[in-house]
C-alpha cells in the first residue's frame, strides 16, 4: 500500500515509501494520530517554499536534492563515541538515531525522576503522547508521528526538585544517508523543578535528515529551564519542533544555541494555558558557508497575567542565511499580558541574509506588547575605536561579536556547557 | 615626531583639509584652535586612519615612517593616540578586557611578551588614580552609560595605560566640570616627557592655562592660517575669529 494515494507530491511519496519499507511499525503512538498524520501528509505533502511558514526553508527541496534515496543504514554507537559529548555535572541520557539507549545512558536513582522508552508507557502516560504535538497541524510533526523511533520519556514527579541538570544527547549516525524521526516527551508535574540540556549531534560521514519533535509539559507552579545545544555539522539537515504547554504559576525557559548545521529549522511553540505563568525563549546562532538557520517561535497567551520574553540573535557570515519569525497570540481572555520580543542580527558579508518577521495578533485590550528587530553590519564606529587603540581588525571584530552574543551566552547557567558554547562560538567567529 | 606636509583630505567630493602643514617635535605641546567645522576633528581622524576620508595629496611622516601607509591599528601601535571628541559606547566589551587586548597587541607588535595579569591590574590601579577614574568604571563596558565627563576622563585613562608617543586630544576639555578639567589637565601634564608630544584641540583658553602650549595654530577652512606662541590663544579668546574669517574667506 502506498501511503500517498493521489500523488500530492512525488518527494513525499518517495520518502514515505522508503521510510515505510525500512521502519518498523510504531506501536506506541495513538492509532488515531497516525491515521490523521497520514491523511495530513497525503493532503499537504512535505512543505516547500510555497508554504508560508517554510518560505525561506524549502524542506521538500532538501529532501529531493540530498535524500533521494534513504538507506536507513544506522550506525551503532559505543560509550567511547558518547563520552566526549557528555557534560560532567549532569545526568547524561542518550538517544541514538531516535532510539533511547538505556545502555549508553547514565543510571542514577534520583527521587522523583522517571526515564524510559516511549514503548514502555503506561496507558495514562500514553494518553499524553501527541496531546500537544497534533499530527494535523504540521507536516513534519505528522511525519514524525508516523515514523517515530522509540524515543525518550522523562518525568519529574510532583513536588520534586532534581538537583542536577539532565542532559539528553540526541545523536544521529549513519553509514549512508539516513532520516531520523526522534521523539521525546518531558513531563514536569506540579511544583516540580528541573534543568534540562538537549544536545544535538551527528557523528560520521553520512548525511542525516533529522526530524525531531519534543513535547513538554510544565505543570502548575513547576519550573523547567531548558538549554538546546545544536552542533550537528555540515552534513546535517534538521527540523526541531518543540511543542510546549505550561500551566498556572509555572515558569518555562529555553535558550537555543546553534553553532553548526547545514540546515537548521527550529519551531518552538509555547502555549501559556493558564494564568500567572511565564515563558522565556532565547536563541543565538552563528552561521557560515551556505548554512541556513531558522528560528520560528509561537507564543500563545490564552489566559490573563502571563508574561513572555523572547530574545534572538544571529550572526551570518559568507553566503549563509537566517530567519527569525516570531508569532505572538494574545487571546481575548489573556488580559494583563506582558509580551516582549526582540531579534537582533549582524551580517558579516554582503552575501549573507537574515529575514525577520514579528507577527503579533492581539485580541485582548489590556496588554503590554512590544517587539523590535534590527539587522545590520558590524558597527564600524566601534571597530574604528578599537583599532585606534592598537587592536587588530580580527580581534576587534571578535571582541564586538562576543559582546553582541554575551547576554545570550550568560543565560547558560551550567558552567561546562557555557564553556563548550563559548569555545565553539569563538572558533566559528 | 610628526611632520605633516600639504595634507589634503576630502569626503566624497567635499574637500575638508586643504593643505595642512605642521611639524611637531618630541617634548612639544601644540594647541590647535579654530571655528566650528574648520576641520580640526577631520585632521585628527585622518591622522588616526579613519577610512571615511580620502587623502588626495600630501604626506605625513611619523617617527620616520610614512604614517598614511599604516593601518589604523599599526598607527596606534607605533605610538599615535587619539582622544576622541565623541568617545563611543561599546556595550558588552569591558573596559578592562579592551585595554588588556590593546596593550598586549601593542606589546606583541614590539616583540614584547604579554603583560602578566598582576602587573596589568597594578597598572590599571595606578593610572586610574592619575585621572581619578572610579575603579568601578574600569570594569564596566567601554563608555556605556558613562556621563560626558566620565567618557573624557576615560580617554585620558586609556592614554595613560597605552603611553603613546604622540597624543592628539580632540576637545577633551569640553563637557568637563571645573574640577575634572583640572584633574584631566594635571594627568596629561604628568604623562608629559621629553620623548613624547601632545596636540591639544580646544576652543578655550582655560585648558591652556593648565596645559601650556609651546605653539598655537589657528585652523580655518582646512588650512592652518596662523601660528604663534601661547599668547595667540589669549588673543583669539579676546578678539574671536572675525578678523581671521575676513582675511581668509575662501569662496567655496
Ligand atoms: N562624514 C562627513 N560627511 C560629511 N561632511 C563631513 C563629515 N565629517 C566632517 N564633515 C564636514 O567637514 C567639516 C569639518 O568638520 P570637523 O568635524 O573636522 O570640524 P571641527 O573643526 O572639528 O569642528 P568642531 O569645532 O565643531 O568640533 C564640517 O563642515 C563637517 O560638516
Ligand atoms: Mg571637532
Amino acid at each position: 500500500m502506498s501511503l500517498v494515494a493521489d500523488n500530492k507530491s512525488a518527494v513525499t511519496q518517495t520518502l514515505l515509501d522508503q521510510l515505510q519499507s525500512k521502519s518498523s511499525k510504531v506501536a506506541f503512538m495513538p492509532d488515531a494520530e497516525i491515521i490523521s498524520a497520514i491523511r495530513y501528509l497525503e493532503d499537504k505533502g512535505i512543505p516547500n517554499n510555497k508554504h508560508e511558514d517554510y518560505k525561506y526553508c524549502n524542506i521538500e527541496a532538501v529532501l529531493r536534492k540530498e535524500f533521494k534515496s534513504v538507506e536507513q543504514a544506522f550506525n551503532e554507537l559505543t560509550n567511547s563515541d558518547i563520552a566526549p559529548l557528555k557534560i560532567d555535572e549532569a545526568i547524561n541520557l542518550v538517544v541514538v538515531n531516535g532510539v533511547y539507549s538505556e545502555e549508553l545512558s547514565e543510571k542514577m536513582i534520583v527521587k522523583g525522576l522517571t526515564v524510559k522508552s516511549l514503548n514502555e508507557l503506561s496507558s495514562t502516560e500514553k494518553a499524553l503522547l501527541c496531546s500537544q504535538a497534533k499530527s494535523d497541524t504540521d507536516a513534519l510533526i505528522a511525519l514524525n508521528t508516523t515514523f517515530s523511533a522509540n524515543g525518550l520519556f522523562l518525568q519529574i514527579d510532583k513536588n520534586n526538585i532534581i538537583p542536577m541538570p539532565l542532559h539528553v544527547i540526541y545523536v544521529n549516525s549513519g553509514s549512508a544517508n539516513i532520516v531520523t524521526n526522534t521523539r521525546s516527551f518531558i513531563n514536569v508535574q506540579a511544583n516540580a523543578q528541573a534543568t534540562l540540556i538537549e544536545s544535538f549531534y551527528n557523528i560520521g560521514s553520512a548525511k542525516v535528515f533529522s526530524n525531531f519533535v519534543g513535547e513538554k509539559f510544565v505543570g502548575e507552579n513547576a519550573k523547567l529551564t531548558c538549554h538546546t545545544f545544536q552542533n550537528e555539522g555540515a552534513l546535517s539537515y534538521s527540523v526541531n519542533t518543540n511543542q510546549v504547554k505550561i500551566n498556572k504559576y509555572s515558569n518555562y525557559s529555553n535558550t537555543t544555541m546553534t553553532l553548526s548545521g547545514e540546515l537548521v529549522r527550529n519551531n518552538h511553540n509555547v502555549v501559556l494555558a493558564d494564568s500567572n505563568c511565564e515563558a522565556h525563549l532565547n536563541g543565538l546562532f552563528i552561521s557560515s558557508g551556505t548554512q541556513q538557520i531558522d528560528n520560528h517561535t509561537l507564543i500563545d497567551h490564552q489566559m490573563p497575567h502571563c508574561e513572555s520574553n523572547e530574545l534572538y540573535k544571529g550572526i551570518a557570515k559568507d553566503k549563509s542565511a537566517g530567519t527569525f519569525n516570531g508569532k505572538i497570540f494574545v487571546r481575548k481572555d489573556a488580559q494583563k499580558t506582558n509580551a516582549y520580543q526582540s531579534s537582533k542580527n549582524i551580517l558579516m558579508s554582503d552575501d549573507a541574509t537574515i529575514n525577520t518577521k514579528p507577527q503579533l495578533e492581539i485580541y485582548a485590550d489590556d496588554v503590554k506588547c512590544s517587539h523590535g528587530t534590527s539587522t545590520g553590519k558590524i558597527d564600524t564606529e566601534a571597530l574604528f575605536y578599537l583599532k585606534a587603540r592598537g587592536i587588530g581588525e580580527e580581534s576587534a571584530r571578535k571582541l564586538l561579536l562576543q559582546a553582541f552574543a554575551q547576554e545570550l551566552i550568560d543565560k547558560i547557567e551550567i558552567p561546562s556547557l557555557q564553556e563548550r558554547v563559548l569555545h565553539l562560538f569563538e572558533k566559528a567567529l | 615626531m610628526i611632520s605633516i606636509k600639504n595634507l589634503h583630505a576630502s569626503i566624497g567630493d567635499k574637500e575638508i583639509l586643504r593643505g595642512i602643514n605642521l611639524e611637531v617635535k618630541a617634548g612639544e605641546i601644540h594647541a590647535i584652535m579654530g571655528p566650528n567645522g574648520s576641520g580640526k576633528s577631520t585632521l585628527s581622524s585622518v591622522l588616526a586612519g579613519r577610512e571615511d576620508y580620502d587623502v588626495t595629496e600630501g604626506e605625513v611622516t611619523f617617527n620616520g615612517k610614512n604614517l598614511l601607509d599604516l593601518s589604523t591599528e599599526d598607527r596606534a601601535r607605533e605610538g599615535l593616540f587619539l582622544a576622541f571628541q565623541y568617545p563611543i559606547e561599546i556595550p558588552g566589551v569591558s573596559n578592562i578586557n579592551f585595554l588588556r587586548t590593546a596593550l598586549n597587541e601593542i606589546r606583541a607588535y614590539h616583540g614584547q611578551e604579554e603583560m602578566a595579569a598582576k602587573d596589568f591590574l597594578a597598572l590599571v590601579k595606578e593610572k586610574s588614580k592619575l585621572v581619578e577614574l572610579d575603579a568601578k568604571l574600569a570594569s564596566r563596558s567601554v563608555n556605556e552609560g558613562f556621563s560626558g565627563g566620565e567618557k573624557k576622563r576615560n580617554e585620558i585613562f586609556q592614554m595613560a595605560m597605552l603611553n603613546p608617543k604622540l597624543a592628539i586630544l580632540d576637545e577633551t576639555d569640553s563637557g568637563l566640570d571645573i574640577d575634572a578639567l583640572r584633574i584631566v589637565a594635571t594627568g596629561v601634564n604628568k604623562l608629559k616627557s621629553k620623548d613624547n608630544a601632545t596636540i591639544v584641540i580646544t576652543h578655550y583658553q582655560r585648558l591652556l592655562d593648565y596645559i601650556v602650549p609651546d605653539f598655537v595654530h589657528i585652523l580655518y577652512k582646512g588650512r592652518i592660517v596662523k601660528s604663534g606662541g601661547k599668547e595667540l590663544a589669549l588673543e583669539m579668546e579676546a578678539k574671536g575669529y572675525d578678523e581671521i574669517k575676513k582675511e581668509f574667506e575662501i569662496a567655496d
